[in-house]
């Protein structure tokens, strides 16, 4: 950084008096993730409690004495945010019904209760979790921000990592093309739970992502909203970029952005002409030996086309 | 000598399963939230709040949640959103709880349980030994073992009064299967009464969104240490607020147990020579096997940690001054050392200035039968303890089946 830059006085940009996800935080350059933070709080406003789970976004907000969160927040462990979420809104239920002079809230349904996991401690380690709230019904928003590894351990393969990413323990090597699942489908898993309201969401478009926010805050009961967001550390590329990968996530269809209401699907953002997803593998570190074995590479890549392909069609992705 | 049996003549007693005995009384607390989930010998609470819930006798929401680990953490939510909540479990399901229930005594959570006491696998077992307990021992939890249904149920009173008042989670211990499924009489405080006890829980912190507060934020090593201390320091506190807590359980319910601030129960320990010391609803008998001695004029007693954690390590000191042998019965051990009860009483008369020399006894566990003979002999045994006796001599495992063990008994 130049002394210039050092010098300039930026007291003025850094007020932010409004927020409920403030800025100091310790996020990477570029963190996906804190963008989702910043929309989801944007969105859901002051009257809301949060549980995080353990993570990246809970790690880097909360290093006592600090905290980057203006509205309620509770962090427990990593594998039960939404137990947690539902146990405030049992507690809520219960002072409604109660004892309504209990808070200066008028009653609880005026209360968000906003459950926030990564994809490891949403759809692997606190599956039981997600599960148990979502079957029970309670009147929980649950936003699975998806960075697609542990990456507050240092980038370990979760079930979201896509086929052929390398991380530490799915490593690139003589005999392994890198990561061999392709990503698990916690929205339709979210579904057929009866949940009433389940969504897909890229930080790349936060109008949308926020719509969705603001719409499952109005539904009664269990939501499930599953929100991508790229992490240039873990993936390995530019940290400038993070909004254009994203976006290009959608474009190539990896990443389906709709909403399924009572089970059916009842929107989908129809892509033209989806890009081939060699595009947006390239520029990251994580698939880079995709691109030196031509042979393994090109069969690898054509496996993970194919996964791609065979969604769009499930979701009728082509426009 | 303080008994449990001290009833207010005017109170009713009713006979009824201990596990339903307990969930009355849970009842009688009020609690907002129950988060509770299956396990034998538990499961007749469970089964009990459900049907008082159902009746509409108790205005609880009861999260039917998918494990005990799930108990556990919705119990920590409702108890971070200004919540009473409260969990029933046993063994394998205190286990699963193991994680979350440490987070509570780090967030400082009075979540009170009743831990129907029971063996961990494996090989499985579904019968009573204070494995499970005692495993959860360095977690910051409150901790009391009832010797009776009656006291499994006031434990739960108390346990939510002292808990509330010092920020730390309980963990009412009674005996699986000989006091869950025991049919004894028993009183079961109103809520009338209780709420003169035990007024609604008023948290300094929640989750109100008026006023937002962040709960369980990530400690660095520059922090961290001084939240440890707290719960030590509540931990000692709570000492002084169960002596209070007992005080006024007997001005309102009659029921006296108040013997030596709450902490210990002791039967003829007074001027005894040699002395058992034991846990949980093993007093019982062991009460007969000192009744018998006395009648022949031999001095021996008892003394029962009613409260383990915190540890009563000053009445102990005190309790077991005079004796000239201490028999510790426990239905625990720690392998590779010894027993985890008779290690802390050790400790606690290491700082004393009369150390009796102690003998411990593991026996009872998985449900084995304890018998007034049994206990008897072990009084004879331990009075051939000294200071002088080696490790190997200072335990017994006086029901081993050695036809069951390859080798034989050897250790």
């Amino acid at each position: 950084m130049s002394s210039d830059l050092q010098d300039q006085d930026y007291t003025d940009q850094l007020e932010h008096e409004d927020e409920l996800w403030n800025p100091g935080h310790r996020a990477c350059a570029g963190c996906g993730p804190a963008l989702a933070m910043k929309y989801i709080t944007e969105a859901a406003g002051e009257n809301t409690i949060v549980a995080n789970a353990t993570g990246c976004m809970e790690v880097i907000s909360t290093p006592y004495p600090e905290s980057s969160w203006g509205t309620s927040y509770i962090h427990n462990i990593f594998e039960n945010a939404a137990s947690v979420a539902a146990g405030v809104e049992a507690a809520y239920q219960a002072f409604d019904r109660r004892d309504p002079d209990h808070l200066d809230v008028q009653d609880e349904d005026d209360v968000n209760i906003i459950a926030i996991g990564g994809d490891g401690a949403t759809a692997d380690i606190g599956f039981r979790a997600l599960s148990g709230m979502m079957e029970r019904g309670h009147d929980v928003l649950y936003i699975m921000y998806d960075n697609e590894a542990y990456m507050n351990t240092g980038v370990q393969r979760s079930s979201q990592t896509p086929f052929g990413a390398e991380t530490t323990t799915s490593p690139a090597g003589k005999e392994s093309i890198g990561n061999d699942t392709n990503k698990k489908d916690m929205a339709s898993i979210a579904a057929d739970h009866g949940v009433p309201y389940v969504a897909t969401a890229s930080i790349s478009n936060p109008h949308d992502f926020k719509q969705k926010v603001e719409k499952a805050l109005e539904i009664d009961g269990p939501k499930f909203l599953h929100v991508y967001a790229p992490c240039p550390v873990g993936w390995g590329f530019d940290s400038a970029k993070t909004v254009e990968l994203a976006e290009m996530a959608v474009k190539t269809g990896l990443f389906p952005v709709f909403e399924m209401e009572d089970g059916e699907i009842t929107s989908v953002n129809k892509i033209r002409d989806r890009e081939p997803i060699d595009e947006w593998l390239e520029p990251q570190g994580r698939f880079k030996h995709l691109f030196k074995d031509e042979e393994k590479g090109e069969a690898a890549i054509e496996e993970l086309q194919e996964w791609i392909d065979k969604r769009a069609e499930d979701l009728g992705l082509d426009a | 000598m303080a008994q449990a049996d001290q009833q207010n003549p005017s109170d009713e007693q009713e006979v009824m399963k201990g596990t339903s005995a307990v969930a009355k009384g849970v009842m009688a607390a009020d609690p907002d939230v129950v988060s509770a989930y299956p396990i034998t010998p538990q499961t007749g609470v469970v089964e009990k709040l459900s049907e008082l819930v159902a009746d509409g006798d108790l205005d609880s929401e009861f999260i039917k949640v998918d494990s005990e680990f799930n108990a556990a953490s919705t119990c920590i939510g409702a108890s971070a959103a200004g919540a009473r909540a409260f969990s029933a479990t046993s063994s394998q399901g205190l286990k699963l709880m193991s994680e979350p229930l440490f987070t509570a005594a780090g967030m400082r959570l009075p979540i009170v349980m009743a831990v129907a006491n029971r063996s961990l696998s494996a090989p499985l077992s579904i019968w009573a030994d204070h494995t499970d307990a005692f495993a959860e021992r360095d977690g910051g939890m409150l901790q009391f073992h009832a010797e009776d249904v009656q006291e499994a149920i006031d434990h739960v009173l108390l346990g939510f009064r002292v808990a509330e008042q010092v920020n730390l989670p309980a963990l009412s211990n009674f005996d699986g299967f000989i006091l869950t499924h025991v049919q004894e009489p028993a009183n079961i405080p109103d809520e009338e009464e209780v709420s003169e006890f035990l007024p609604p829980r008023d948290p300094e912190y929640t989750l109100d969104p008026s006023d937002p507060k962040t709960m369980g934020a990530y400690a660095r090593p520059e922090h961290w240490t001084e939240s440890r201390y707290e719960i030590q320091r509540a931990m000692m506190d709570a000492r002084e607020v169960w002596a209070d807590a007992v005080e006024e359980f007997r001005d309102v319910f009659g029921r006296d147990y108040t013997e030596y601030g709450g902490m210990l129960d002791t039967y003829y320990a007074d001027d005894a020579d040699h002395i058992v010391v034991a846990m949980g609803s093993i007093a019982g008998t062991i009460r007969n096997v000192v009744d018998a001695y006395r009648e022949d004029g031999e001095k021996v007693g008892m003394v029962r940690p009613r409260v383990f954690r915190p540890f009563p390590a000053p009445e102990l000191r005190d309790a077991l001054a005079d004796a000239e042998s201490v028999a510790v019965l426990t239905k625990e051990m720690s392998p590779g050392y010894e027993s985890a009860f008779a290690g802390e009483i050790k400790g606690a008369l290491y700082h004393a200035e009369s150390q009796p020399p102690i003998k411990s006894y593991v026996l009872g566990m998985a449900g084995r039968d304890v018998k007034p003979e049994d206990i008897a002999e072990i009084v004879e045994d331990a009075k051939t303890a000294t200071p002088q006796m080696g490790f190997k001599e200072s335990e017994s495992w006086p029901q081993l089946r050695p036809e069951l063990l390859e080798g034989g008994d050897d250790l």
